[in-house]
């Protein structure tokens, strides 16, 4: 324990040590805000990369039926959301089936965090101002980044627009009405505007309302059949964003503000003689961040990233509304700071060593009834040595995570120190292929959540972290035709196997009311990823992508060799997934073609009929036109087959719908 | 290539065709005993609760005659009723030729027939928790009794149902979140546990005339009351749940007849049979410090005023069991029933005990095995 505690200290001396030596050497340029600049990654290509990565961007990510960022990632391989169904409803993301919590979510580089309970609604994010999306397994590809960059066993990079203006403009207008079926509503508008040479400044903001109102069918083979309509499902939000955007010498900086207020409803679980709730949520959520990033002669670059985040929640579920409800009057506010300086130094042109170190406050208050009113104080550091040659590229890194809770009432979860490696290894066998082998080992944890910890009643401070480990191997090909319909081709494939060990889940104890926290379960996945990307060129002006994802995942429970359903698969994984992608231009035209396969799960680890799930698939289809003046409409019917489906069991999915958008864009 | 995008398409439609239909959910069924020489019981259906917000309450019958368990009934017995039978299966009874099943977050009582579990009717209550009988009337306590300005001190009631047409006829308000009942002398008293004002549990008994249908008292008891047992003497037995932290969980007395509380047993208790003399109970309590359960299995002779056992299975099979939570006794063979909710995700197990405590059989349930009522032959 002692040691324990010394360590901690030293960790934390070590973080904050790195983190002076990084304001001393950037002293004259800390006036200004800083910028982590992502279009240098973003142009690489996807088979460069060391991690396995998948990416949507500019306009294939715009082409995509989608409302939201998680809708997007359906088209990924390797990765569940789960979808409470409708425009408002949950939509978090599983990589791997390592689960949600083990997901870092950065939003233009820096972490979106949720201390309380550790998942992120990326239904939230709207594609609206969005330049690409990006997971990585394992980690991003770098070794120059922050140490949290390091912490998660997935993650998810939304990059939002950077300015880039036309050659002699200086600004641009971009606006976009969409309007749906379910009363969506959803008026954006982005303004773009050159200060001087060095500085870009951003403006955005939108608005959506929903009802949240769509039919929905349940037809049991030989049984009943109905039909009713999703209610409470409506929902009013407005984000709005402020970006500056620098340049200097041999760096660039990045400032940026963001802004969500929401309100919804919660459609909640459609079950026998209940098809509707009337319970609500409003949410606000205000961040600030900024980063800087510069080169100092060949040897050191820094990076330095720093943000303020406010989350503000208000449940409120209303006897009035709903007879049978329970009067629950819910706030809970969450703070987070966060500093974080990276350091790279150029050893040999072929060799680089990073050291970062990050500090992290975190403070949940909430008006519960012996509420523990949490504080978390978390110091990360981390190594890294980075090696590339012609044909080799290898990375290896330790990071080093030291937790120090605090408790107002309750007894604090203590201190904790965990050190975890990753090693990541891309060899290239013969010059004139583009052709790699790939590996990575990592083993990475999550911190029990303030909720797992210290929730009125749950809550047990005595949990450990949840663990895993994944090893992952796998091949990328590329290349390039210069004449013939097929004008590019890339493919990757992983093999994968991770384990999910001291699994943090809820335990029953002595009545229905009363569950509790523990590190019970353990998970082990094997998987296997393929992800293939074409170009076509079949006649003049005619332009064609196609993208094909497939995901095969064993993900067993492991947790109790007695139990008698030990080693079925986890809730909600199929076996088989994947999705299709067909983008066909013609000049001005733009048809999209995207379906969605899930096989069938169960959604309990009893792997028996009562739980089981049918697999669903959806088709969605769009077409777009645009015009010279800057002007672009777009048509979209999602669901062309009007199935009826479900994601998670109990909340229904729409059934066929439509979008029109209308896009204005003006460069002065 | 235009043609192939068409094919494509085609291939998919054909394929989404394809989709089979949502599952009819089939009883299952499984011999586990001998058939039983006792021709008075039938046998007896077990409600499993079900997951909150899962949609999977169901319904088991033990058929003594062939010793044959079915699993899972309803849905294939009733095809036609939308969403099987509901969310939460709270409690079970049988009254005349009636099945009765209280469906907590379906917000209904479900009416089958005794014999078939075909379904007959059903009424709403909304938040309703358990239900009782007295000349020719279902009672059955709600949470949902009449919204107060303070909307934490919302109380509950009890309806009073009609149990040939199903109309509800009379209501009364009672304490906070009303828990099980029990009918004697022409009163009825309730339980009240106050479980959505933590830490301002109730702590009464309200004690309702039957003639008038009006609170006539409240009887103090202990905090977070739940279960409400009546043994051959009038003497009412009540548990009371603590709070979780340092007050545990114990049994109270009261006598009808004075309605006062006459004694405190010092036993925990998640739930009572009565059977003859001896009141059966089990408790299983979780401890934070030491991340184990304390359970105990209690036999209480009713008219010896005394503990038999703390543990009435003998052979040691008790260790199999991670969460009991359903307990009967055999009305005429005196075995003994308990269930295991496991992990309230999977499906539990059902353990049958000889009089003396030794396991005679074992089968899997639905999820969260709760609730035990025993069909007697006519």
């Amino acid at each position: 324990m002692v040691i324990k505690q010394v360590i901690t200290t030293a960790g934390f001396a070590l973080a904050f040590l790195l983190m002076g030596n990084s304001a001393l050497l950037g002293q004259s340029m800390l006036d200004s805000i800083q910028r982590l600049d992502e279009v240098v990654i973003t142009a690489d290509r996807v088979v460069r990369e060391v991690n396995p990565v998948q990416r949507l961007d500019g306009a294939q990510l715009q082409r995509l039926s989608s409302h939201s960022v998680a809708d997007a990632l359906r088209y990924f391989s390797g990765l569940q959301i789960k979808d409470y169904g409708g425009v408002g409803g949950l939509k978090t993301v599983n990589i791997r089936s390592m689960g949600t919590n083990h997901v870092g979510v950065f939003y233009d580089g820096i972490e979106l965090g949720n201390a309380q309970n550790g998942t992120i609604d990326l239904g939230r994010f709207s594609l609206d101002n969005m330049e690409s999306v990006t997971l990585y397994n394992g980690q991003k590809s770098a070794a120059f980044q922050p140490a949290k960059d390091f912490g998660s066993a997935g993650s998810v990079y939304l990059q939002s627009r950077t300015p880039v203006f036309e050659e002699r403009k200086a600004r641009l207008l971009k606006a976009t009405v969409k309007t749906a079926s379910f009363d969506v509503i959803n008026p954006a508008v982005l303004w773009e505007q050159k200060l001087n040479e060095t500085t870009n400044a951003s403006v955005s903001a939108e608005y959506m309302h929903t009802s949240g109102r769509y039919k929905f069918t349940y037809r049991v083979k030989d049984g009943y059949d109905t039909t009713a309509v999703r209610q409470n499902g409506d929902v009013n939000a407005l984000r709005a964003e402020v970006g500056l955007y620098g340049k200097m010498d041999d760096g660039h900086w990045k400032a940026k503000a963001y802004l969500y207020r929401s309100e919804r409803g919660y459609p909640g679980a459609v079950v026998k003689n209940k098809f509707s709730h009337e319970d609500r949520q409003w949410d606000t959520n205000v961040f600030t961040q900024g980063s800087f990033r510069k080169d100092f002669g060949g040897f050191y670059s820094m990076l330095l990233n720093g943000k303020y985040a406010y989350d503000y929640l208000h449940y409120l579920s209303d006897p009035t509304k709903d007879e049978s409800a329970m009067y629950v009057d819910n706030r809970y506010r969450q703070q987070e700071v966060y500093l974080s300086s990276a350091n790279r130094f150029t050893l040999l042109s072929c060799l680089e060593a990073c050291l970062s170190a990050d500090c992290q406050f975190n403070l949940l208050d909430a008006n519960l009834i012996n509420f523990a009113y949490p504080r978390r104080h978390t110091a990360l550091t981390v190594a890294a040595l980075s090696l590339h040659t012609e044909r080799w590229k290898v990375q290896a890194s330790i990071l080093g995570t030291f937790v120090h809770d605090v408790a107002k009432y309750d007894e604090a979860a203590g201190n904790k120190t965990e050190w975890t490696p990753s090693a990541v290894a891309s060899f290239q066998p013969w010059k004139e292929h583009d052709f790699h082998l790939r590996a990575f080992y990592k083993r990475i944890f999550r911190m029990p959540t303030l909720n797992d910890l210290y929730y009125t009643f749950i809550g047990n401070v005595y949990l450990k972290p949840e663990y895993t480990h994944q090893y992952n191997i796998g091949v990328t090909y590329s290349k390039r035709f210069d004449e013939g319909v097929l004008r590019r081709i890339e493919w990757q494939t992983d093999a994968y196997y991770n384990e999910v060990k001291n699994k943090i889940v809820a335990i029953p104890s002595s009545n229905f009311y009363r569950w509790t926290m523990l590190n019970f379960g353990e998970v082990r996945i094997k998987g296997v990823d393929v992800a293939v990307h074409t170009d076509w060129l079949p006649a003049n002006d005619w332009q064609l992508i196609g993208r094909l994802n497939y995901t095969y995942q064993r993900a067993q429970d492991v947790t109790d060799r007695s139990d008698p359903y030990y080693g079925g698969q986890i809730p909600y994984i199929p076996r088989h997934s994947g999705s299709a992608i067909l983008n066909l231009t013609y000049r001005r035209w733009e048809a999209n073609y995207s379906f969605i396969y899930t096989g069938e799960r169960y959604s309990s680890r009893s792997n028996i009929p009562v739980n089981y799930q049918l697999s669903w698939y959806t088709s969605d289809l769009s077409f777009a036109r645009s015009w010279k003046g800057g002007w672009k409409v777009t048509a979209e019917v999602n669901n062309l087959l009007n199935q009826q489906y479900e994601v998670v069991s109990s909340y229904p999915m729409p059934g066929i719908n439509f979008r029109l958008t209308a896009q204005y864009t003006l460069s002065l | 290539m235009k043609e192939q995008v068409l094919y494509f398409l085609l291939l998919l439609v054909l394929f989404a065709a394809c989709r089979g239909e949502i599952p009819l959910i089939q009883e299952e069924e499984e011999n586990v005993s001998p058939p039983s020489g006792d021709k008075t019981v039938a046998g007896f259906y077990l409600l499993n609760e079900g997951n909150m917000g899962s949609n999977k309450a169901s319904l088991d019958y033990f058929d003594s005659s062939k010793g044959q368990y079915h699993r899972n009934i309803y849905a294939e017995r009733n095809p036609s009723i939308v969403k099987e039978l509901g969310d939460v299966g709270n409690d079970i009874a049988v009254y005349g030729s009636k099945l009765y099943a209280v469906i907590n977050c379906s917000n209904y009582v479900e009416v089958m027939d005794a014999r078939t579990a075909k379904h007959i009717g059903s009424f709403e209550v909304q938040n309703c928790r358990y239900i009782t009988f007295g000349k020719g009337k279902a009672y059955v306590s709600s949470y949902a009794g009449p919204v107060q300005i303070d909307p934490n001190a919302r109380p509950g009631k009890v309806v009073e149902v009609d149990t040939v047409n199903f109309q509800i006829q009379r209501e009364v308000t009672v304490g906070y979140q009303p828990e099980e009942m029990v009918i004697t002398d022409g009163k009825l008293y309730v339980a009240n546990s106050g479980g959505y004002r933590v830490p301002n549990y109730d702590k009464t008994i309200s004690v309702i005339d039957l003639a008038s249908f009006t609170e006539t008292k409240k009887i103090n008891v202990a905090i977070n009351l739940h279960r409400m047992r009546l043994d051959n003497y009038g003497n009412i037995y009540v548990t009371s749940r603590g709070d979780y932290y340092d007050v545990h969980s114990n049994v109270y007395v009261i006598n009808s007849k004075t309605d006062l509380v006459t004694s405190v047993l010092d036993f925990p208790a998640n739930e009572l049979w009565v059977h003859g003399d001896s009141l059966y109970a089990y408790s299983s309590e979780f401890s934070k410090y030491t991340n184990e359960y304390t359970v105990n299995y209690t036999i209480y002779d009713v008219k010896k005023r005394k503990v038999m056992t703390k543990n009435f299975i003998t052979d040691g099979s008790d260790k199999e069991i991670d969460i009991p939570y359903a307990l009967a006794v055999h009305p005429v063979t005196s075995e003994i029933f308990v269930s295991d909710a496991k992990d309230y995700v999977t499906p539990g197990r059902l353990y049958c005990f000889s009089p003396d405590g030794k396991q005679k059989w074992t089968v899997t349930t639905g999820d969260i095995p709760a609730h035990i009522v025993f069909l007697m032959n006519k």
